[in-house]
């Protein structure tokens, strides 16, 4: 693993840059056959209200891909990934019009740890609202 | 009705393996906007180290979660998956799941609760590879939630 940045550069408090995540209802169906995940929830508007929901969400495991690329363009390296867990808090709303949500994805070191791993703080927000929480990587670093 | 906790502790046998191909890599780093290089190109992935192209680090969710449908389902068990949302998800990595992995998963339920009505259910899958090393381990935390609730999330 080569991780390209460098373990003493990194102090607790640095900033991962922001990045912004658009997703739209074709998103999430390709989402869907990639990763087998067919509930209507996340492609059928009349389904996703029928039982509750205020319009077709996004795949919860969409928003975690999306946010740990934070940290793996980053790093580089995907690989250099040691563990990763989120909580599902609020789904991301995916209206039918141009232009569907975003998600909105910040981190920062909030530990450096043993074995030149360092653990990230992700905040996941999608429209002013926290996503995920308990959202954090361990990276191990070069 | 809150589920038997007899059922704490109680893994199911391995999973057929499942066989990792660079194309299918591809197509879910396509899917999640990724053009990281290491996930399609075998020299870019070697350059990082890995023998061959490896996958994001969700792509084995889609493994495991199958396995674990044989806790969620097994009728002894009596879960309402009908009810049931995703919860939490972690990854404990060894080393990144690549393209030409045979890889088999061992689900276990590691804990059962029962809160506010909505049972809880924390189900752990162990992923080997060919050779029985371990590659990563999945935490799946899934919610039955109460039959007068309606949010939900996967």
């Amino acid at each position: 693993m080569t991780a390209k940045i460098a373990y003493d550069e990194v102090e607790v408090g640095t900033e991962l840059p922001v990045r912004s995540f658009p997703v739209t209802r074709a998103t999430l169906v390709q989402y869907a056959g990639a990763s087998g995940d067919f509930n209507p929830i996340h492609w059928n508007e009349k389904f996703a209200k029928g039982v509750g929901l205020p319009d077709v969400i996004a795949h919860g495991m969409f928003t975690m891909a999306e946010a740990i690329r934070v940290v793996t363009d980053w790093t580089g390296d995907p690989g250099a990934v040691v563990e990763y867990g989120v909580r599902f808090t609020k789904p991301v709303v995916v209206p039918n019009d141009d232009q569907g949500a975003v998600i909105e994805v910040g981190g920062k070191v909030a530990a450096k740890l043993d074995d030149n791993t360092v653990r990230v703080d992700l905040v996941v927000t999608s429209g002013g609202q926290k996503v995920l929480g308990m959202s954090r990587a361990v990276v191990r670093l070069a | 009705m809150a589920l038997d906790q007899s059922f704490v502790g109680r893994s199911y046998p391995p999973t057929e393996p499942y066989e990792v191909g660079r194309e299918k890599i591809r197509e879910f780093a396509e899917a999640v906007g990724d053009a990281n290089p290491a996930y399609t190109d075998p020299e870019a992935a070697k350059a990082l180290g890995h023998p061959d192209v490896v996958a994001p680090p969700t792509f084995v969710f889609a493994i495991t979660f199958k396995a674990a449908g044989a806790v969620v389902q097994d009728p002894q068990l009596g879960l309402d998956y009908s009810r049931v949302v995703h919860g939490d998800q972690k990854f404990a990595y060894t080393r990144p799941v690549r393209a030409g992995d045979r890889l088999t998963v061992t689900s276990t339920i590691e804990a059962i609760k029962s809160m506010a009505g909505n049972d809880i259910l924390d189900v752990r899958g162990e992923v080997h590879d060919e050779a029985g090393e371990h590659v990563v381990t999945a935490w799946t935390k899934l919610v039955a939630r109460a039959a007068d609730s309606g949010e939900g999330q996967d």
